[in-house]
């Protein structure tokens, strides 16, 4: 539950108002389209979706109909920030002040193949709302490895695991002093809707990144999608914070996890999910010490603060 | 030139409830009207009535639903035909 105003929001207070329509092309259990659910119910009809080639482009189904009820501009998988930078000019021009552009892009087309289009969007300050939805590979294609996939996740390209560490986009996102930079995850949809809400309300670029499970890339069952949302942020593998004009504050359990409650063991997170489940006890030796290493990081930089 | 415009259409997929293999069945005695199935549907496939509804066209059965329901008023069963 995150404060707001002194109220505490739950999640029957969330708007009704549905963007996504029934009968769409997900697989069952897919996190994509909760966290697209819960993010356009924060940012109303008045919205341009910009799709870079990603699941989302496949989710919204087949022409002449789409599932998705807002405008949607379908683009070429590097180009998305580009794009919304046409699309937020183009607003400008049209002096629709109250139509905000925003990127849906995955962690492909965020990590890999459209930084530098999103590194130049933020740079220019142009006024739009970038989200990344993050499942750690590229699920569209058939589960290859990504930029974001972490050290000693399977895929198809990286069979025996991968041997490198993930790299941390909001961290580079953060580098090119933008207003808003915010990560969050499914399992806690009041927080993924008070990050968007205050994303809304603001001017420039905004970066939101959101953590994923995807069931068939994975490898678990698909009921447990939520599950291991809530669990990656239990043990310490995903963090919840905010960045506001260049001040960082830690959310939700992330916030919990800092004033000093214990993290859950990652190997719970490990065991559920069938990519993991080639790893050695040094492997996973090697992925707690990373875990720690990071955690003395933000422990710093909390410590410091307050 | 022509612009390939889609049409927002409930079912643009079809009635996706022909994929599913196990579906859910809330027990309303046990419902707290928490909202947590509603929220947490991926296929948008629960309504907000006085209950919750499932619409059985649309749901692609993945069990979402029962496994957030904190009081397990949601069982799975499986598709007779």
């Amino acid at each position: 539950m995150v404060p707001n105003g002194g109220e505490i929001m739950a999640i029957k207070d969330l708007p009704m108002d549905e963007y996504i329509l029934k009968g769409h092309a997900a697989c069952p259990g897919c996190p994509a389209t909760i966290a697209l659910r819960i993010t356009l119910k924060a940012l109303g009809k008045k919205t341009i979706l910009i799709v870079p080639a990603c699941c989302s482009a496949v989710i919204q189904a087949l022409h002449p109909h789409t599932a998705f009820n807002v405008p949607t501009l379908n683009i070429a998988f590097e180009a998305s920030a580009a794009a919304a930078s046409g699309v937020a000019a183009a607003l400008k021009m049209l002096e629709k002040k109250d139509v905000l552009p925003v990127v849906w892009a995955g962690d492909g087309g965020s990590y890999d193949i459209g930084l530098q289009a999103l590194s130049g969007a933020l740079e220019r300050g142009t006024d739009f709302i970038y989200i990344c939805y993050n499942n750690q590979m590229y699920s569209n294609t058939g589960i290859q490895r990504s930029g974001a996939t972490p050290y000693g996740a399977w895929t198809t390209t990286t069979w025996t695991g991968k041997k490198e560490r993930q790299k941390e986009l909001a961290e580079i996102v953060m580098a090119h002093h933008i207003p808003y930079v915010a990560t969050a995850t499914i399992a806690y949809p009041e927080d993924l809707y008070e990050k968007m809400k205050k994303a809304k309300e603001m001017k420039g670029p905004r970066y939101i990144e959101i953590l994923s499970p995807c069931p068939p890339g994975w490898r678990f069952d698909m009921s447990k999608t939520v599950e291991m949302s809530k669990l990656a942020v239990e043990t310490g593998a995903w963090v919840l914070y905010e960045v506001i004009n260049g001040e960082l504050k830690f959310t939700g359990y992330s916030k919990r996890i800092l004033e000093g409650k214990e993290r859950k063991p990652i190997e719970e997170w490990l065991k559920m999910q069938g990519r993991f489940r080639h790893l050695k006890p040094e492997d996973i030796e090697k992925i707690k010490q990373q875990l720690d290493e990071k955690w003395q990081h933000y422990k710093k930089i909390y410590g410091g603060k307050e | 030139m022509k612009t390939a415009i889609s049409i927002p259409t409930e079912g643009a997929m079809g009635k996706t409830g022909t994929w599913r293999v196990f579906h859910p069945v809330i027990d309303l005695n046990k419902c707290i009207k928490c909202w947590r199935c509603w929220i947490f549907c991926p296929d948008a496939a629960i309504d907000r009535n006085e209950h919750p509804v499932i619409d059985y066209d649309y749901c692609k059965g993945c069990g979402i639903c029962s496994n957030v329901c904190p009081v397990n008023a949601i069982e799975m069963r499986r598709e007779e035909k």
